[in-house]
């Protein structure tokens, strides 16, 4: 287990406390007080934030009861306009298990294209300085030493990576601040998929940054692209796609990239 | 500067180094004495005749023409040595006597061998090897692919946009265009007579349609879901004059037979807690289906009785296959697609080629083979029991198709997870596997020669592969997207496949 899921790892050895459920029923039937309280009385932003998400909300209800209904009701069938794909008869009743399968074709359109390789969405990237980069930690009994930073920007951290002791450990890279999964755009059709990183390829400021794993705007991510099916022209799966950060994390809480095809 | 060649794995190294086998008949074999056995009458040929151990199969063949009196048209045989003569067990005899039989010491030189023979097909069908058209027509999604038995220049496709097509595959253009359905045309199936199309949709119907892309009639309306499967009565149990009935599967858990002529239902065979998964009308007049509840159930087509359930299965029946299906899908054109005279020829000429599969040992033996959700399959001999002959484990996940080769001596079957496997027709031993796809394979078809079999994938491609060396033959890419279907044409000159990227694709030599 990662070093810092210590709730997970308490509830696993511990197991969760004898009212849990019960709690939680009365946390769920009280819900509906605690949302009309809240409309009523959150005022400016957070007021604004939240009718616009109870306002998705109903929209999403209505079209659902209307759907039930409409499955109800008899009468002669007319020509059916189908929208999304065909499925020939043994694969009718099966799940489907992937999502933006849209993509796979595309992409291979593309690459018929034979689009320039090497040229990327955001060819320049403002430079970050150290100070900027860097925070400086002071240690000591008395704090006076000045040995170790901390990275101000979001990082991608390996799996199963461990800190160093801290008498050791020079560069601290702030958990809170650790991204395991970014929003990957397909260029041709807009769809956004969220994909887990793989590795950083190539930060643009420097090749440390690179190798500390920092995500800023301009770098070069490889993202697991398994889950959308994609296969080459050779019949062969695609495992790994390179992607560019379009945003700057450290602003967005998140990351968006558009994928490199 | 020269390019260095890398050094040897350390894995190939060993391998170099060790002992190899050399395949050597020994100078002092005595002769053996061998008796020939037809395969289909189980008759003796002659008496016992004295030949040398080591004798090849090209020999025996030549022996066997020579006996037979064919010598100036020789026609090739595979043989296989009859192991027990109470059992019926069978060794197959691969390049000679010696390294089949008497060097693994299941029979010494002293016993008589009876060597039972089966003439394989005269002609020999080419491996398809490059993409020969790439047609776009289709809206949507192709879901079904199926040639004409008489020809291979005519094959129709079922889609997604509602319409079902026929392509002219000699100029690789587009012929006839199948309009009526309200929604995805799921099935497609040819009359073995080569005159009518059947085409079942997901808006509940059946439309029967002319060689000529013109409608007979209305759609056929009765089932309260859509169509899975479609059947043609085989030609040889159809009255010369009349029209061969049709019985068609649906989602809703009933098989219907319909009057092809009068366009009426005939009769509804209920039973079926769940939705039919698949129908095939046998040569000696019953109709098995295969459902999700678990069950296949054998149907007397004269009077709709529920003749059978076979149970063993523990999950949803997808696919049944027949030791015949072939030669019932080919009614009275062999491979060289020759119409006969009158329906009466028709129907002697499609009843010699059925039995010409179906008689072993002299006996009409009809098998059918089952595949489930839960990943095994079962060999049924549903004429003599309803218990099965055997259990076939060894697929990992769902298996999705299955097939008869068109003599009948093997069995395929296509399995998402994604191997092939090759059994034997007769007893249902494991004999193979076929590796190679890196996704879910959907269908695959067998070359009329039963040489070769084609299979599509979810990883779009298709792949040939050889059954003598079981080995992958040819890749064939191209395909932009998942390939739903496939089919390969009676006289082997072409194969044809439609899926996700809307376009058909015909395969050559």
């Amino acid at each position: 287990m990662p070093q810092n899921e210590y709730i997970e790892q308490h509830i696993k050895q511990h197991g969760r406390r004898l009212d849990h459920e019960e709690r939680q029923r009365k946390r769920i039937a009280r819900e509906g007080h605690k949302i009309a309280k809240d409309a009523q009385n959150l005022k400016g932003w957070r007021g604004k934030q939240f009718a616009q998400k109870r306002y998705k909300e109903k929209v999403a209800m209505k079209k659902k009861i209307r759907a039930h209904q409409e499955s109800k009701v008899k009468g002669p069938s007319e020509p059916v306009e189908n929208n999304d794909e065909a499925l020939p008869t043994y694969l009718l009743d099966r799940q489907q298990t992937n999502t933006a399968k849209a993509i796979s074709s595309s992409i291979k359109q593309k690459r018929l294209e034979k689009a320039d390789k090497f040229s990327v969405p955001l060819p320049k990237v403002r430079g970050i300085s150290e100070e900027e980069m860097f925070k400086v930690i002071k240690t000591g009994s008395k704090k006076s030493k000045a040995w170790k930073r901390m990275i101000t920007k979001h990082t991608f951290v390996g799996e199963g990576f461990t800190r160093r002791p801290v008498k050791m450990e020079r560069i601290i890279r702030p958990s809170a601040l650790r991204q395991k999964k970014a929003n990957v755009t397909h260029p041709e059709l807009g769809v956004t998929v969220f994909l887990p990183i793989l590795s950083v390829k190539k930060n643009p400021q420097s090749p440390m940054y690179t190798q500390m794993g920092v995500l800023t705007k301009g770098t070069i991510i490889e993202v697991n692209v398994s889950e959308l099916g994609m296969v080459t022209a050779g019949g062969k799966v695609v495992w790994g796609k390179y992607a560019q950060i379009t945003n700057e994390p450290d602003r967005d809480g998140c990351v968006n990239a558009v994928l490199l095809v | 500067m020269a390019t260095v060649i890398p050094p040897q794995s350390k894995k190939a190294k060993r391998l170099a180094q060790q002992e190899r086998e050399v395949d050597l008949i020994p100078a002092d074999l005595p002769n053996v004495l061998i008796k020939f056995q037809a395969s289909d009458s189980g008759e003796n040929l002659g008496n016992s005749i004295r030949v040398p151990g080591g004798i090849t199969e090209a020999q025996l063949e030549q022996l066997l023409n020579q006996l037979l009196g064919e010598s100036d048209e020789p026609v090739p045989y595979s043989f296989s040595l009859l192991k027990d003569n109470t059992k019926g067990d069978l060794v197959d005899i691969k390049d000679n006597l010696y390294n089949s039989v008497l060097k693994p010491e299941i029979k010494t030189t002293e016993d008589v061998l009876t060597l039972v023979y089966t003439p394989r097909a005269i002609f020999k069908v080419r491996p398809v090897t490059r993409s020969s058209a790439s047609i776009a027509g289709h809206g949507s999604t192709i879901l079904c692919t199926q040639f004409a038995p008489h020809t291979s220049s005519l094959m129709v496709t079922g889609a997604g946009d509602s319409t079902a097509r026929i392509w002219d595959c000699d100029t690789s253009t587009p012929k006839h265009i199948l309009q009526g359905h309200t929604n995805w045309v799921l099935c497609v199936q040819w009359c073995p007579n080569g005159e009518v199309i059947a085409t079942g949709s997901m808006d509940n119907t059946i439309r029967l349609w002319d060689q000529k892309g013109k409608a007979i009639g209305d759609a056929l309306r009765g089932h309260g879901k859509w169509i899975t499967s479609l059947a043609w009565e085989p030609l040889h149990l159809v009255k010369p004059g009349n029209a061969p009935r049709l019985a068609s599967a649906s989602k809703d858990g009933s098989v219907k037979i319909w009057d092809t002529a009068s366009r009426t239902v005939l009769m509804t065979l209920n039973g079926h807690l769940s939705s039919v998964s698949c129908v095939k009308w046998g040569g000696e007049g019953f109709i098995y289906s295969g459902s999700h509840d678990k069950t296949i159930r054998v149907w007397d087509a004269r009077d709709g009785k529920c003749v059978n359930i076979l149970k063993s299965h523990a999950h949803w029946v997808n696919h049944l296959s027949l030791s015949t299906d072939y030669a019932l899908r080919r009614g009275a054109f062999d491979h060289t697609g020759v119409a006969p005279a009158s329906p009466e020829e028709a129907q002697k000429k499609a009843l010699a080629l059925y039995e010409k599969v179906a008689k072993v040992n002299g006996k009409i033996e009809e098998r059918l083979i089952s595949a489930s959700d839960d990943f095994t399959m079962y060999l049924w001999s549903p004429l003599k029991t309803t218990k099965p002959v055997l259990r076939m484990t060894g697929h990992q996940k769902l298996v999705n198709h299955v097939q008869f080769s068109p003599d009948g001596r093997y069995i395929v079957s296509a399995s998402f997870d994604n191997s092939i496997k090759l059994w034997d027709g007769r007893t249902g031993t494991f004999i193979s596997t076929f590796r190679g796809h890196v996704a879910a394979v959907y269908q695959t078809a067998w070359s009329s020669d039963c040489r070769l079999l084609v299979s599509c994938s979810k990883d779009t491609t298709l792949k040939v592969w050889d059954v003598k060396t079981r080995k992958l033959s040819v890749d064939l890419p191209g395909h932009q997207d998942e390939v739903y279907s496939v089919d390969w044409s009676n006289d082997g000159k072409r194969v044809a496949s439609g899926g996700k990227d809307k376009h058909v694709r015909l395969w050559t030599h």
